[in-house]
């Protein structure tokens, strides 16, 4: 068997541009932790169900483990390293989590933070079981969601805050 | 003084480095590694008849492939049985490497090794294997009648059957003024961490060492591990375990086959090599628990006072038994709970099937005794028309019991003897918080508005913070910062914060000085590992006995320095003074300069410490019988476990058309001894009690009747989601463990073990029908529903 034709793409992430050889069947989230070496975009279960891949491409939540690297050429793709503030302190839905304990292991974590952060754009002042829905398409095995959906309200406190 | 940390909603210092996507998990390590997959069995018995690699070898970037015939001495050997017991009369264990024989689906045959992942996968589905078909036991039920045995040198498939008791059961059953046999089931479920499992290897060959990062819940003893199973000399292995996304039991076991067969072929290769575990992977080879069938005999008087108990039950112990009976150990102990049962008598039997190893799973064998305890209570109440509460409250034992000896023998071998807990106050806060003694009203409403609700209680003793013992080293360096080892590792409970708090306390010195590594084997070398929710009473008793002997020899450097006796000085952030005289101290950072006098001044710091600088003695030697450092280890080996307890409450509602269950309110008083951190303690109980839901309403393993896991992927195993764990209400109750210097119990499986027992109690009152196996799903309570309506 002999090897992969390797396609040349750049994937853009976080803002910043990175030149890459693919196969076509590299996985976008493979891409980016093995060959943009951003490793804060986990995977959980390689199938779409759990949500830890979570990434924003050109804004919405996506799960790289179902995108290959090679769709993604052009898009703007947004990871947990890209949540952050300019000068790499936490970013809105971060903080939340720290404040609300809302991270155990931090596995899931990444997921969390990228979906959170594409719904309060959308719905910047959630009720509590708007937050629970929000999050209602990732697991998470450590905390039991409480604090989780504690932490999406808080960021959209601190979010509200720092607008006014 | 400061202000005392222990106690405190002390932010986690993990999180900043986790949220930002600084943490470091198994495959963030290693990007230029070569990449292993591995070929499993897709039978679940069967003997191997051939391998065909010649296929596989054509794959471009293939670097090797491995089976059985490739391992040399003791890595051909079965892997380790770990606890070995006396009534482990069968003990097996696999190989490496599958040899001759497979015995579950997704037991590993070969190790193909290639330049990434992909093209290993490739490989790996080019392996040619003739089979030879055996026929498989799956369930209890088929292991039961031995009509097929799993090994066949073991008759019965019977791993072991071991007894324990207190008092003549039997007769105190016969003699009660009533009896009643109860058959009660529960599936298995899996601990299912959201990382797998994951080595990476990296041998080098000058210095002829070894580096192995493991995803693991012991580094320590995966290194002793590897090292026995290369034949390497044990100072030659490091194991490190870097982040780790969850562990909840399954990653306790080792070495697993990856953790031998990674290292071993970067020996051979002289390459990095890495293998991070897939979700299917963790699925069909990886450790699974639960399943068990229980028979039990309980005979009581007309107050609901249980006088005699028998249990028999049997345990699914998978194909090998490398974790020996830890898990029906438990079940068989603690199983009684905070009660007095009488005479006791429990006997089980550990089974083999040809299905994945069964091994702890968070809660370990309690949630099944819980339960079958439980529901035994809730039969009693039934039978007499007695609340439930009450007969629970009738069989407690109490405070001025304590501490209350059972009379069996616990999992470490020791005592089953209850140190503290104050049953009585604990069920008091329960009820109050669940609002108990007004549920009838509520229910009675409900039903006349058509609806189904019913409440259930749950409660449970755990034997937390196991030996045989953790230790701690603590450092303090030249510049004031603390730096603090404990070997055990962590998986996301908050480790490094709980015991920076502890040791803040001790030396006096704020927690952002404070750094905490945890299962570095370069750092320490000696530890058990991190299970039996006993870090904060193993490696939070053994940092604070180690800091206060740090604390004591600051204070003997400093009262030389400062001319002042020992028992006159404190430590107040980080600055050594005389009580009450906030002028004139002298910092630790300089303190650390004097323990070690010096020659040469490497830096502005240790020019302070030089042989013309120093003002010490010119008449006594340097050392002065201290060790040089303002540092030291210390253990804490406790001569038995502690005892935490608690109490569920559950309010659940049924869908009378559908059967759908859902949960109302669910309430929690727990008593973990004194707290270290509340915010953390919280956390660890929520995340065990969604297990909890999940094990009881959602999670099983379906095996058909060929051995193959039919569900083997988050999209059919179902896991709670956010919608599925309801808000959880907590109250704590305080009774210190009298054991440990620190008060502590333990608190880590707490959330998990009462879940499936005040479940299944719940729906048993909203619907009147008794429940007897769990988890239980709206299909089952729906076919229930109808056998009970036809009679």
């Amino acid at each position: 068997m002999s090897a992969e034709p390797l396609h040349d793409i750049t994937l853009t992430i976080n803002g910043v541009p990175h030149p890459m050889q693919v196969p076509a069947r590299r996985l976008l989230s493979d891409a980016i932790r093995h060959d943009a070496k951003l490793t804060g975009t986990h995977v959980g279960c390689e199938h779409g169900v759990c949500g830890a891949c979570t990434v924003l491409v050109d804004g919405v939540a996506a799960r790289s483990c179902l995108m290959l690297a090679v769709t993604a050429e052009g898009a703007a793709i947004t990871t947990t390293e890209g949540c952050l503030r300019p000068d790499g302190s936490l970013g809105a839905v971060q903080q939340a989590f720290r404040d609300c304990h809302a991270l155990q292991c931090g596995f899931c974590t990444p997921g969390f933070i990228t979906t959170i952060t594409a719904y309060l754009d959308d719905n910047p002042d959630p009720s509590e079981a708007e937050a629970r829905e929000a999050i209602g398409g990732n697991l998470c095995r450590c905390t039991g969601y409480q604090n989780i959906v504690a932490a999406v309200l808080r960021a959209a406190e601190i979010r509200r805050e720092e607008q006014d | 003084m400061a202000t005392r940390l222990f106690g405190q909603r002390v932010p986690r210092v993990e999180d900043p480095r986790l949220l930002s996507g600084n943490g470091r998990y198994l495959d963030d390590l290693g990007h230029d590694a070569l990449a292993a997959a591995l070929l499993r069995s897709p039978h679940a018995h069967a003997r191997i008849v051939d391998i065909d690699v010649s296929a596989a070898l054509d794959v471009e970037g293939l670097v090797a492939i491995y089976t059985y015939d490739d391992l040399e001495g003791r890595a051909a050997e079965p892997l380790p049985l770990l606890i070995p017991h006396p009534t482990l009369t069968h003990g097996r264990t696999g190989y490496a490497l599958a040899k001759d024989e497979v015995n579950h689906v997704g037991e590993a045959i070969a190790m193909v090794v290639a330049v990434d992942r992909y093209v290993a996968e490739d490989a790996a589905a080019l392996i040619a294997v003739t089979y030879d078909f055996l026929p498989p036991v799956v369930g209890i039920e088929q292991a039961r009648a031995a009509e097929h045995l799993v090994h066949p040198d073991v008759p019965g498939n019977v791993a072991a059957t071991m007894v324990q008791e207190n008092g003549d059961a039997a007769a105190r059953i016969a003699a009660a003024p009533r009896r009643q046999s109860l058959s009660l089931c529960i599936q298995r479920s899996a601990s299912m961490p959201m990382e797998g499992k994951g080595v990476l290897a990296e041998w080098d060959a000058d210095d002829r060492s070894l580096r192995v990062h493991s995803s693991t819940q012991t580094s320590t003893s995966v290194r002793q591990a590897i090292a026995a199973k290369l034949e390497l000399p044990v100072d030659r292995v490091e194991v490190v375990t870097p982040d780790v996304g969850g562990g909840f039991g399954v990653k306790i076991v080792h070495p697993w086959p990856e953790e031998i067969l990674v290292p071993m072929a970067a020996i051979r290769l002289g390459r990095p090599v890495k293998w991070v575990e897939d979700r299917r992977e963790h699925f069909i080879s990886s450790a699974h628990e639960r399943g068990q069938v229980h028979e039990v005999e309980v005979g009581y008087d007309d107050e609901g006072r249980i006088e005699g108990l028998s249990v028999q039950f049997w345990h699914d112990n998978g194909s090998y038994t490398p974790y020996g009976l830890i898990v029906p150990i438990i079940t068989a102990t603690q199983l009684l709970g905070p009660y007095k049962p009488g005479a006791y008598r429990v006997e089980f039997t550990s089974l083999y099937t040809n299905t994945v190893l069964v091994t702890p799973y968070r809660g370990a064998g309690r949630p099944q005794g819980c339960y079958v305890m439980e529901r035994v209570m809730d039969a009693i109440a039934r039978d007499l028309g007695l609340d439930r509460a009450e007969v629970r409250s009738r069989n407690f034992i109490q405070p001025e019991e304590m501490p209350y000896d059972h009379g069996l023998i616990f999992q470490d071998g020791r005592a089953l003897k209850y140190d503290s807990g104050d049953f009585p106050a604990s069920l008091a806060k329960l009820k109050a918080l669940v609002g108990w003694d007004d549920f009838a009203a509520f229910r009675d409403q409900a039903r006349a508005d058509g609806r189904k609700v019913g409440i259930g209680l749950a409660c449970y003793v755990e034997g937390t913070g196991v030996g045989p013992y953790e230790g701690g080293h603590v450092k303090i360096e030249t510049d004031g910062t603390v730096v603090v080892s404990t070997g055990l590792t962590t998986q996301g409970q908050g480790h490094q914060t709980m015991l920076a708090q502890i040791v803040a306390d001790e030396l006096g010195v704020p927690v952002d000085r404070i750094s905490v590594t945890t299962g570095d084997t370069r750092r320490f070398k000696y530890a058990v590992g991190t299970f039996a929710s006993r870090t904060a009473v193993m490696s939070g008793n053994a940092v604070a006995l180690t800091a206060r002997k740090v604390r004591d020899k600051a204070f003997r450097i400093a009262a030389d320095a400062l001319e002042a006796a020992v028992d006159d000085l404190e430590i107040v952030d980080g600055v050594v003074r005389v009580k009450g005289s906030p002028a004139g101290g002298i910092d630790l950072g300089a303190v650390a300069v004097l323990s070690n006098p010096l020659r040469y001044a490497f830096d502005e710091a240790a020019a302070r410490a030089t042989q013309f600088a120093s003002p010490a003695d010119p008449t006594k030697p340097p050392l002065d019988g201290e060790e040089p450092g303002l540092e030291a280890t210390d253990y804490y080996s406790p001569p038995q476990s502690t005892f935490a307890n608690g109490m569920h409450a559950v309010i659940v509602e049924t869908d009378p058309d559908t059967a759908e269950i859902s949960i109302l309110r669910y309430c929690v008083v727990h008593d973990c001894g004194t707290v270290i951190n509340p915010m953390i303690l919280e956390g660890q109980v929520h995340g065990g009690v969604a297990q909890g839901v999940g094990g009881a309403l959602y999670e099983r393993m379906e095996y058909d009747e060929a051995g193959q896991l039919l569900n083997a992927s988050y999209m059919d195993f179902l896991m709670p989601y956010a919608s599925e764990v309801p808000h959880i209400e907590i109250d704590h109750l305080e009774t210190p463990s009298p054991l440990n210097p620190l008060g502590v119990k333990g608190a880590g499986e707490a959330g998990v073990i009462p879940g499936s027992a005040a479940i299944a109690a719940a729906i048993e009152d909203a619907e009147g029908i008794v429940i007897d196996t769990m988890p239980i799903s709206p299909s089952e309570l729906f076919d229930l529903r109808r056998r009970t309506a036809e009679g």
